[in-house]
């Protein structure tokens, strides 16, 4: 007797479970893992998922086994040329020959535990415990999206939204208006002619006719009251409401006057992407904005942005206003949460870094979410710098800037500009 | 045989009906052939599945761990590495015996994974003495889904780390968690749901009579200072952690139950490797070819056959880099087909090694094979020295006392005896695993339990997995846990936990 069934459409994932109480057992591995992940990737598939790999010996699960020593007598398979009484010579570097079952779990030959979690896992790791600073995400309406709600009923519609329960409810109401009087009438009726119904006397019979006629008269009235009419018939009524949307953008800004090398652009890039993705994480629709400047700030695309090289001095100031006016042309402030990371080695015109200052602290902070400001250098700070400073202390929530040396300070400086702060 | 006219089918594309078809031709033969089975549960899944009936060790429902998961990382990761293929079959003990067929396998492939394991495999389960005292399969299912259920409400109320706790250090001593002796009879989960609540409370009672602490006077002491608690030393450490643990909850006790419970149930299947894949190997060998003799299968499907059956049976030599130890379907495989050839065709040597079964009818003689032994004493009994020349098998000693590692035997006349009762040997799960059992509990004074591990052949234990195994006996016993390792009597070596010396800070 063989029963045959099909399970393939049954759930595959019975080991989920399982998974995720392996990943949370390893978290601290699998952290370190991700961080340095972060800094070893390149940088078009930083959101991909990643190999870890831990120790294979914080992953054990023990159990008594001997170890090396004593006597052992093994059988093994494939003789070619030993005969009885031979001697071997131990193999170099103990093990003895032939690992036995117990070598096996003990001492060399012991390989890390590696295994891939998925892109999401990857970022869940990666920005676990941060948050965006301070802030209230603001939920906006956008104008493209809407959701419908239920809001009673109504009289008028589609025949799809009818509502049978009501309209039969309300077909029910009608009939008893329109019918009560009649029925109550027809009630009377009755039980008059069932008293008359033994009578023999002409005057009553004549009377039972009459009350009949009357009977059947009435009878058919209320046949007529229609069972279901038009204006019975209810809709449940559907009105749209816009949806509420959290939207960013996120200005990039760096520097690419001939002082930024490639090195240092692929530090600033890292850590753009970084941000970018942590956004894209907390809102439902980001966008990016890309602007560098040498002397002259443009808005370019992500390709020129990063690649195209352009030598020049370096005005700051003009990246700034820049920003400004996009902000004002494109990007209402009440409307989007605008953040700005701007990545730069520090070099300005010296008389630039006031203006810097000034168009910071008066026409774009109070606009802005957040901004970041990342100097990737191992020199002396300059005039930027301190004019930044002042930034800061004039908006300590929602500024913030930081010292890069190399690319593997990218990922703690991220953590601590994003550390989640204890309410 | 006459070969019929019409195979079953032609191409190697698979499809309910011809699996039906395939079950119904090979389950013909198999009743011929006397095989007696549970009926047949088989399975269709995908190959995720599969990985996830890996991860749980083969149990259809198991409770939720992470040892679990990562089994299955693993598995996933060689599988997508393509370093593995998915070994095509897996069947679970139990009645009806439920076996799995990938979708991804061919028809051929499922033919032989039903004859391997639906008649197979199947058979031994249903035959085997060590599978009818030890595990009863119509329960299995039912006590793994009262397992799963008991241990998530266990999570639900003590949380999920205090729950992992005691099932990781019972995992360390599962192996220590079977009586082998006694047989524990099969109930239902009904049965056991209510019999659990009685244990819970009549356990608890128990134990804390065990460590009453009544003032007793000194000519009493020394009376029960004689009296070793436990009288005899015991070897089933899981049980007797769950009846005297002084400190655990009764839900605790309740999770030893369990893992105690599955040890027990795969504690036949650790002891038949070689006679059940062996076994299951040389049906589907002899079921395939008789649908061949009958003409119910192509000359290609037997192509294909034969190229997955010599890749089931291929023994690396010892020097190879292949090697991982010694097949169990090839050494099976090679003994039962030995065993049918002897019955068969004897020759003088098989006259005089195997005067009872030479020339006996092959049927019988496999049959009361497969019923009443375990790898250990199939080995000793059957292996013939064909079978060892085959496999040119030779024996050496590995003495850390001598310089060289000596060649004791090889497969020649003076060698078969010594060389199968070595390998035989090898398969003696007593010889594999350290001897460790309870020795003794200090009941009057600080309640530390005492193991003693006896040394074959002066082997010792592991010492950084015995340290990390103590830590979890510790966890489940709740006071000093000391391990003696014993050589002929005497200690030479001692593990305590927790360690004295780690206490300075």
């Amino acid at each position: 007797m063989t029963y045959i069934v099909d399970r393939r459409l049954n759930s595959k994932n019975k080991s989920t479970v399982n998974r995720q109480r392996f990943l949370e057992r390893y978290r601290q591995h699998i952290k370190k893992a991700v961080s340095e992940a972060i800094d070893k990737r390149s940088i078009t598939d930083i959101h991909s998922g990643e190999k870890i790999s831990i120790p294979a010996k914080d992953i054990g699960e023990p159990i008594f086994h001997h170890g090396q020593g004593g006597k052992k007598v093994r059988v093994l398979p494939g003789n070619r040329d030993f005969v009885t009484g031979d001697q071997i010579k131990r193999p170099e570097g103990g093990g003895g020959s032939g690992n036995g079952k117990g070598a096996g779990n003990s001492g060399e030959g012991m390989d890390d535990f590696a295994f891939n979690i998925t892109q999401e896992e990857f970022l869940n790791f990666m920005f676990e415990d941060l948050a965006l600073p301070n802030l209230v995400k603001r939920h906006l309406a956008g104008n493209t999206e809407f959701k419908l709600h239920r809001a009673g009923i109504a009289n008028e519609g589609t025949p799809g939204k009818i509502n049978i329960v009501r309209s039969l409810r309300a077909a029910n109401a009608r009939r008893i208006a329109l019918t009560g009087g009649k029925r109550r009438r027809l009630k009377e009726l009755e039980a008059r002619a069932e008293a008359l119904a033994n009578a023999t006397h002409p005057d009553e019979l004549a009377k039972l006719n009459e009350i009949q006629a009357e009977i059947a008269e009435l009878r058919k009235k209320i046949q007529r009251v229609p069972w279901l009419d038009d204006f019975d018939l209810k809709y449940n009524l559907h009105v749209k409401h816009p949806v509420p949307r959290s939207r960013a953008v996120m200005f990039c800004i760096m520097d690419v006057s001939g002082s930024m090398d490639q090195a240092t652009k692929d530090i600033a890039k890292r850590f753009f992407l970084l941000l970018y993705l942590f956004l894209q994480r907390n809102y439902e629709h980001t966008e990016v904005v890309f602007i560098r400047h040498h002397t002259s700030a443009k808005e370019v695309d992500e390709e020129e942005f990063f690649y195209s090289r352009e030598t020049g001095g370096t005005i700051v100031s003009s990246a700034l206003k820049l920003t400004d006016e996009i902000i004002s042309e494109r990007y209402p402030a009440e409307q989007w949460n605008i953040y700005a990371a701007q990545a730069s080695d520090g070099d300005n015109w010296n008389d630039d870094s006031t203006i810097c200052y000034k168009v910071l602290s008066e026409r774009l902070m109070p606009k802005l979410q957040y901004f970041s400001y990342i100097e990737i250098t191992s020199r002396d700070h300059q005039a930027l710098w301190s004019s930044y400073e002042k930034v800061l202390e004039d908006f300590p929530q929602t500024f913030a800037m930081r010292q890069l040396v190399s690319a593997s300070d990218i990922f703690p400086v991220f953590r601590q500009l994003f550390q989640k702060k204890v309410a | 045989m006459t070969r019929a006219a019409s195979p079953i089918s032609t191409t190697s594309e698979w499809s309910f009906e011809l699996v039906q078809a395939y079950d119904r031709a090979i389950g013909q033969i198999a009743e011929e052939y006397g095989l007696d089975t549970y009926p047949n549960q088989i399975e269709i899944i995908s190959s995720e599945q599969m990985m996830d009936a890996y991860a749980s060790v083969g149990m259809p429902i198991g409770y939720s761990h992470w040892s679990y998961g990562k089994q299955f990382l693993n598995v996933q990761q060689s599988y997508n590495r393509g370093q593995m293929g998915l070994a095509y079959e897996i069947v679970i003990n139990s009645n009806p015996c439920i076996a799995y067929l990938m979708e991804e396998n061919t028809m051929m492939m499922q033919a032989l994974v039903i004859a391997h394991a639906c008649y197979g495999h199947n058979s031994f389960f249903k035959g085997n003495y060590l599978f009818r005292a030890w595990t009863d399969a119509s329960s299995i299912i039912d006590y793994l889904v009262f397992a799963k259920q008991y241990i998530a409400q266990c999570e639900e109320k003590y949380g999920v780390e205090a729950v992992e706790a005691i099932l990781d250090s019972c995992h360390a001593i599962m192996n220590y968690g079977v009586d082998r002796y006694k047989r524990p009879y099969p109930i239902s989960t009904q049965e056991e749901q209510l019999r659990q609540k009685e244990r819970e409370e009549y356990l608890q009672r128990q134990i804390n009579d065990l460590w009453r602490t009544i003032p007793v006077d000194d000519q009493d002491k020394k009376q029960k200072k004689t009296a070793r608690f436990p009288e005899e030393p015991q070897e089933n450490l899981l049980y007797f952690i769950e009846k005297k643990a002084p400190l655990l909850e009764p839900w605790q006790r309740e999770i030893v139950r369990i893992v105690r419970k599955i040890a027990q149930y795969f504690y036949p299947q650790r002891q038949t490797q070689v006679m059940n894949e062996g076994w299951a190997t040389f049906w589907h060998y002899t079921l395939i070819n008789t649908l061949y003799d009958r003409g119910l299968v192509t000359e290609g499907f037997m192509l294909e056959f034969m190229q997955s059956h010599t890749s089931v049976i291929y023994q690396p030599s010892y020097d190879s880099p292949y090697y991982n130890g010694i097949n169990p379907y090839t050494l099976g495989f090679s003994i039962f087909t030995d065993l049918k050839r002897i019955c068969e065709n004897p020759t003088e040597e098989d006259k005089r090694w195997f005067p009872d079964i030479a020339g006996s009818n092959w049927l019988e003689t496999l049959d009361f094979a497969m019923r009443n032994f375990k790898d250990e004493s199939f080995i000793l009994q059957f292996l013939s020295p064909k079978v060892m020349r085959d496999l040119k098998l030779f024996c050496i000693l590995d003495d850390d006392h001598n310089p060289t590692i000596d060649v004791t035997a090889i497969h020649d006349d003076d060698g078969y005896k010594a060389v199968r009762e070595s390998l035989s040997a090898q398969y003696n799960l007593g010889n594999r695993e350290p001897n460790i059992q309870i020795f003794e509990v200090d009941v009057r004074g600080d309640r530390s339990i005492t193991l003693h591990h006896q040394q074959f052949n002066r082997q010792p234990l592991d010492e950084g997995s015995a340290e990390e195994v103590l830590k979890h006996i510790h966890r489940l016993w709740g006071f000093d846990v000391h391990l003696h390792s014993l050589r002929d009597n005497e200690i030479v070596e001692s593990f305590r936990c927790p360690d004295p010396n780690a206490e300075d800070h």
